[in-house]
């Protein structure tokens, strides 16, 4: 009777459950487990591949993002503009928009401002050209997320190819102007737009040049984290995402809020194209948006549309893109190496995400 | 002790000594989903040549542990033994060599298949797929235990029930001895249900195991054995059918006498609510929905709307609110009792109905993919009517949150916290965030579609009294139902559709179910 102890049988090997709510401390330990679980992997990697000490490499890397107070100013830099997208993303994907043409938003922003700068450059005082170079930019990004939401919401059409499509219209629409600013004549390329006068240039704020940046970005993000959680049109939003017929029953006009949000997200994209091009590179180019749109649509979702968790992965993108090309150049390693680098940090960034839902 | 090595091998002598053989033995079994106990300590004994019928209220725990024995889920504690040999099912395949096959209420079919592709489907037989040699066995199958199904039919145009016979004879293809059924008849029709029931007495007499699982108990004493209650995770007992009645299975099961009376009361002085006159809708594939539909709602009445579903009645109270495009020359009149006004509501959406004054509530059929959003808790869920009241461009939460906290008071809500999202709460507690919303809105008309389908007992009673209580304080309710006997209990007239039409109106208390059952069908 007692012989058979043995077919008790063999825990599977592996079991999902589904989690039911993880409380934050835990959920951001994962996250962390995460990250260091991917230094590790690389570690081996980078050893493997390139017999580099990892160590090093990883200070390098550090020092790339962090190094100097000027390469610190520019990740600050650039994870303000990741930030600046994300936030005009963030209401889209909240309405489950699949606004995916944040890129065309950004250049046809970033046209604008440019058009402004040179052709009012010297015509305007300086705070009515930064008005008008403002208006301008947001003006052009609402025009670039109306469109397809106007079609959408009217015939139906499919917003992630439409968006999309919108992307290839802003980058020809930049190419031609390129050519219509070309200067010096034969360089295909803009150039630095008033490089004499500086007209329609941030001026440093605090000493700091990147100063107007960090300022109006902060200033966007506590207002999206506003709009988003506590005003109406914000729960409209959501409402609309959830569900289209239930907002039909709450007597929300589907189409209307379809329209305004994504004018409101083509406008904030808009608006990071006049950081890009007057905050920034000052001049314009077909690479101006230089895949931060594709980029931002990571962060947006990481971050569950938390504006300020948004700031924190915005950070840690910025960081992973500046390190690695950091480490490109210092070890003479091109630019896949950091590639992957930041591919295998990524994958298991988002991949502790399987463990917390 | 005996025991046996396999149930497939064992000989059928032995499984024809009906309900003496045992097929699976479950023996403190524990389950566990993050901090809810589907089930906990759990016994049950499965055997041949018998129905077993798994009985217990919504959430109880019923498809959890059947889910065990069919390799979906793994428990967290407990044996289960089968033809007496401990085992471990590790996933549907390993049930299925065990001779373990269970019918899931949500149908597992490819839809542009034919029935005999989805029979041999995940099938790993040597040698090519024998189209002719499949149809045979499937025929034999049927001819065997009164099965009605054509080999060669794609899925998609099978009816729901043909859908189900397929699902049982796929199973039986792959030699299962035991068959679960997750409650095989929600979606059936009274004769499909007594189709089902001939085939389960067959499988029964072939010496199959065979468990349904339901919290029906009407069907409990029709078909089965033996049955076993869970309530709330725990196994109750387990009684012969033959000694049990209602009132005993249904005192099992809830754990405290229901009431099954409805107080009917007969309120004076009934004021005209609604008037709809003509009303009639046209689908966009160009189908008559509602024909020329004209009748009126009192204040202090319930009226019943009974018709076999899909007759019109979505559309009808969609029309009413709001949400449904009608053909011109359709009239549906507010009388309001504050300023004694008519009000057309036609050509209004809902918001306007809002700023009419109108207090105008609505349950929808679809719980979470209309009346609420699932995403949201409670809070958030308690304004998405109201939310655009006031001027101010914020949201005022304070209101919805104090609204939320006595909804979960009163109506006994279970749920982790307010701003859980209502997504995750069992179907009962979702009803009660919903209706609770509706009648908290202080309705002069409040309409619900089949406020009670998939709820247990005990919610149930709840919503009912929840619906008289308003009645009573002078509302005009407008009950879709689909229970005859409960409509016959509830409401005070009853209106019959039957393709779009009305086939009659009459009055709840004298009108016979059989009579009501006749308009139902009735061809005009």
């Amino acid at each position: 009777m007692l012989s058979n102890t043995q077919s008790h049988g063999k825990e599977p090997f592996v079991r999902m459950v589904k989690r039911d709510g993880v409380p934050a401390k835990k959920a951001w330990g994962i996250r962390l487990i995460g990250l260091l679980l991917a230094l590790v992997v690389c570690a081996v990697l980078i050893f493997a591949i390139t017999k580099l000490n990892p160590l090093k490499v990883y200070t390098t890397m550090f020092q790339g993002a962090f190094g100097t107070t000027r390469r610190s100013w520019q990740t600050v830099r650039e994870a303000m503009m990741l930030l600046c997208v994300s936030l005009g993303l963030a209401p889209a994907f909240m309405m489950r928009f699949w606004n995916i043409g944040a890129e065309g938003q950004i250049l046809v922003g970033g046209v604008a401002t440019a058009g402004c700068m040179i052709y009012l450059g010297d015509k305007l005082p300086s705070v009515l050209l930064f008005a008008v170079m403002l208006i301008a930019s947001i003006a052009a990004g609402a025009l670039w997320g109306f469109v397809p939401a106007f079609f959408k919401a009217k015939f139906g059409t499919n917003e992630t190819l439409f968006t999309l499509m919108m992307n290839y219209i802003a980058i020809q629409l930049t190419s031609y102007f390129v050519a219509v600013w070309e200067k010096p004549y034969g360089s295909n390329s803009v150039g630095i737009i008033n490089d004499v006068t500086n007209a329609g240039w941030f001026k440093p704020l605090f000493g700091q040049q990147y100063g107007w940046n960090v300022v109006i970005v902060l200033v966007l993000t506590f207002a999206m984290y506003f709009y988003l959680r506590y005003s109406k049109q914000g729960y409209e939003i959501k409402v609309v995402g959830e569900s289209e017929n239930t907002a039909r029953y709450a007597g929300i006009n589907v189409k209307n809020v379809i329209i305004r949000t994504m004018i409101i997200s083509g406008a904030v994209c808009g608006l990071s194209g006049f950081l890009a091009v007057a905050g920034s590179s000052h001049t314009i180019s077909v690479s101006t948006a230089g895949g931060r749109g594709f980029t931002a649509i990571i962060v947006a979702w990481l971050s569950k549309f938390n504006s300020f968790v948004m700031i924190l992965f915005s950070f840690l993108l910025a960081f992973l893109e500046k390190g690695a090309a950091e480490i490109a150049s210092k070890f003479n390693l091109n630019d896949y190496v950091s590639d992957m680098i930041e591919g295998i940090i990524l994958f298991f960034v988002l991949g502790s995400e399987f463990f917390i839902n | 002790m005996m025991i046996l090595t396999n149930p497939q091998t064992e000989n059928a002598d032995a499984r024809r000594t009906a309900g003496s053989v045992s097929a699976i033995e479950m023996r403190g079994v524990t389950k566990t989903f993050g901090e809810v106990i589907a089930n906990n300590n759990v016994n049950l004994d499965i055997r041949y040549g018998e129905v077993l019928s798994l009985l217990g209220e919504n959430g109880s725990g019923k498809t959890t542990l059947m889910n065990m024995l069919s390799g979906i889920y793994f428990p967290d504690a407990g044996e289960i033994l089968v033809g007496g040999k401990p085992v471990t099912i590790r996933s549907p395949k390993d049930a299925f060599e065990l001779g373990i096959g269970m019918i899931h209420q949500h149908f597992k079919l490819v839809d542009v298949f034919t029935a005999a592709e989805n029979i041999v489907l995940g099938l790993k037989e040597e040698g090519r797929y024998d189209k002719k040699e499949v149809a045979r066995r499937v025929r034999e199958i049927c001819a065997k235990y009164g099965f009605d199904i054509d080999p060669d039919q794609k899925v998609y145009t099978m009816t729901v029930s043909q859908k189900q016979t397929l699902e049982i004879v796929k199973v039986l293809y792959r030699g299962a001895e035991i068959l679960i059924l997750d409650e095989p008849t929600a979606v059936l029709t009274l004769q499909e249900t007594e189709k089902l029931f001939s085939v389960i007495r067959n499988m029964r007499a072939d010496g199959k195991a065979v468990v349904i699982i339901t919290h029906k108990l009407n069907e409990v004493l029709a078909v089965s054995d033996r049955v076993s209650i869970l309530r709330h995770g725990e196994y109750i007992d387990t009684v012969n059918t033959k000694d049990a009645t209602e009132e005993s299975l249904t005192e099992m099961m809830v754990g405290k006498k229901v009431e099954l009376n409805i107080a009917r009361d007969d309120i004076p002085d009934k004021k005209k609510r609604l008037s709809v006159e003509h009303l009639s809708v046209t689908s966009p594939e160009g189908v008559k929905i509602l024909d020329d539909i004209s009748f009126e709602a009192y204040s202090g009445e319930i009226l019943g709307i009974a018709g076999i579903s899909g007759c019109g009645q979505k559309e009808l109270l969609e029309s009413i609110a709001g949400l449904q495009k009608t053909e011109d020359g359709a009239s549906v009149v507010y009388s309001d009792p504050e300023d004694e006004q008519d009000k057309q509501l036609i050509g209004t959406n809902p918001k306007q109905i809002r700023k009419l004054g109108i207090h105008l509530s609505f349950v929808p059929e679809d719980r979470l993919g209309m009346g609420l959003v699932g995403s949201m808790g409670m809070t958030d869920n308690m304004m998405l009517k109201n939310y655009s009241d006031g001027k101010s461009l914020f949201l005022d939460r304070k209101q919805p949150k104090e609204l939320a906290e006595r909804i979960l008071k009163e109506l006994e809500v279970v749920t982790p916290g307010i701003n859980t999202p209502v997504r995750r709460l069992s179907g009962g507690n979702v009803q009660k965030v919903l209706v609770g919303r509706e009648i908290a809105a202080a309705p002069t008309v409040l309409m619900t579609a089949y406020a009670v389908r998939g709820l247990d007992i005990n919610t149930s009673y709840t919503i009912y009294n929840l619906l008289n209580e308003q009645k009573k304080s002078g509302v005009a309710v407008i009950y879709v139902g689909e229970d005859l006997d409960v409509l016959l209990e509830l409401c005070d007239r009853i209106m019959v559709l039957c393709g779009g039409k009305i086939t009659g109106i009459v009055d709840g208390r004298t009108a016979r179910k059989e009579e009501v059952g006749a308009l139902m069908v009735k061809k005009v």
